[in-house]
């Protein structure tokens, strides 16, 4: 079946399935989702906090894996811009009785929708349905790949606190290996001129770094004092089918932040989380209410992004980079 | 707001080139003081009036015209800007993206709104300013400024305050800078 390339309704559509979608200058492109998100901020903190941009546009959520806070996040997003939203998750669909991932972006398309945003454990699952789709596709994380958007709401974090990304020192810590977050965030940090060292260990890092501008440790206590943003990730046990460590405790005692290494840190310093957070594993109870622990901007942010790359894709007619495309 | 966008889009989309001085900065400068004056004496002074320019020309309009307000009348006036790109009837038919972040001051329940603008044309710009202010609060009264009125509405709409009423074609476009106003053509 032969399908058109352009959406007659809306001209031609782009996808964010990774950061390098942001245009041939990733910096630019990322620059002007954060510009843009300043405005949907302000749409965020009225009363009303409501604006008629995608009015009569249709959003559909596609998730084939758990998700809180990027289901909701995504669904109030396209709310406050007035459109639509529908909701498909796996447990209550006909892909329980063996519909297949094909079958289902037809179906969902022929009802007429103007975005998809695929949630999923395969990497490069968003790629695939954005080959089958004519509506735009939003990468909500695929496996160990992408997670465009939480780099994207990460950077507007960090900017919001600092007013620039470019030379701060960021450090990533924890299970880098199963972490689309990581891919993302080291994408967006360095193209944004940060300087970014990973810090886990060996077996938690992926299996080649080629190309990644970017330092190792595995001293976590020596590379605190050094850093502008400590990043933390959740150990992905979901994502492990070998033992990488031996114990959650060991992994805690070494790589976790607790309040004495908590203490390592510059008095400016963020502490930022992409969520879900495991309370005593990667972050003590009391660090993650720290004033310097920024996981509620990041969730509040991440509406705002989310309003932003939504109202990117389907309203403003641009392309990243701003140029017209109508 | 409404000459800058139409200057980026097709099929509009070109270069202005000026053809005739229409008013100079002097000019300008008088109408805003008149405007000013027009303004206190509709509202019987200034009290919860509030100054609210449009992006993105009409921001420097309402600066000056706060300005010349405070001089008149010695209190001091709240000033706006409104960025109406979310509000706009043709998002999806055209580049629309904010010139820049909205900044209302104040609460604008049971206030009086001037809204300020440079060029009244078709009208739709400010049909969008409407519909935004009234996610802000419901104002007692919204008043409309322009430095020009060059006709062609195609909504419902009339400015209460005018500097000049410019008799223009379609076709024409109308550009309003510091220096003046001027009179011309996109030409591509």
């Amino acid at each position: 079946m032969s399908r058109p390339v352009t959406n007659p309704r809306h001209g031609r559509m782009r996808n964010l399935l990774s950061i390098a979608d942001l245009g041939p200058d990733v910096a630019a492109g990322i620059n002007e989702v954060m510009t843009l998100t300043d405005s949907f901020v302000e749409v965020s903190e009225r009363t009303i906090p409501k604006v008629p941009a995608l009015r009569g546009r249709t959003v559909v959520s596609l998730f084939f894996e758990d998700s809180t806070r990027t289901r909701l996040s995504f669904e109030t997003a396209a709310k406050r811009l007035s459109a639509d939203t529908m909701n498909f998750s796996v447990s209550t669909s006909s892909v329980k009785k063996g519909e297949s991932l094909r079958d289902t972006i037809e179906t969902i398309e022929a009802m007429g929708v103007d975005a998809i945003v695929v949630r999923h454990a395969s990497a490069g699952v968003p790629r695939q349905v954005a080959q089958w789709a004519t509506s735009a596709v939003i990468n909500a994380g695929d496996g160990w790949h992408e997670h465009p958007t939480q780099a994207l709401l990460d950077c507007y974090t960090i900017r919001q606190r600092f007013g620039d990304v470019a030379g701060k020192h960021i450090a990533i810590v924890g299970d880098i290996r199963h972490s689309r977050v990581a891919r993302s965030n080291v994408a967006a940090f360095t193209a944004l001129g940060a300087d970014v060292t990973l810090v886990a260990p060996p077996t938690l890092l992926p299996p080649s770094l080629e190309g990644w501008p970017v330092k190792i440790s595995t001293d976590i206590d020596a590379v605190l004092p050094t850093v502008d943003v400590c990043y933390l990730l959740r150990m992905q046990r979901e994502r492990m089918t070998e033992a990488l460590i031996p114990t959650i405790r060991e992994y805690s005692n070494r790589f976790g932040v607790n309040e004495k290494r908590a203490e390592l840190l510059p008095d400016h310093a963020l502490i930022m989380h992409p969520g879900p957070m495991n309370r005593g594993v990667e972050i003590d109870a009391a660090v993650a209410d720290h004033p310097n622990t920024v996981i509620v901007d990041q969730v509040r942010n991440g509406v705002a992004v989310r309003m932003a790359v939504l109202f990117l894709l389907l309203g403003s007619g641009t392309t990243w980079g701003g140029e017209a495309d109508v | 707001m409404a000459e800058r966008e139409r200057r980026l889009t097709p099929p509009y989309g070109g270069v202005f080139v000026a053809r005739t001085r229409v008013m100079s900065a002097d000019d300008m400068q008088r109408a805003t003081k008149r405007m000013a004056h027009e303004i206190i004496e509709r509202n019987q002074g200034l009290d919860d009036v509030v100054v609210i320019g449009l992006q993105t020309g009409g921001v420097p309009l309402a600066a000056r015209l706060c300005q010349a307000l405070e001089l008149i009348d010695g209190s001091e006036v709240p000033l706006g800007c409104l960025d109406v790109a979310f509000y706009r009837d043709d998002i999806g038919l055209r580049p629309v993206l904010p010139e820049t972040v909205t900044d209302i001051p104040c609460d604008l329940d049971g206030r009086t709104v001037v809204l300020v603008d440079d060029v009244l044309f078709t009208g739709r710009t400010i049909r969008a300013a409407l519909d935004a202010l009234s996610d802000y609060g419901r104002a007692r009264a919204v008043q409309l400024a322009v430095m020009v009125d060059r006709g062609h509405r195609e909504l419902p709409i009339r400015p209460d305050f005018v500097g000049k009423n410019l008799p223009t074609r379609r076709d024409e476009a109308v550009d309003v800078t510091s220096d003046g106003v001027d009179l011309g053509e996109m030409v591509k």
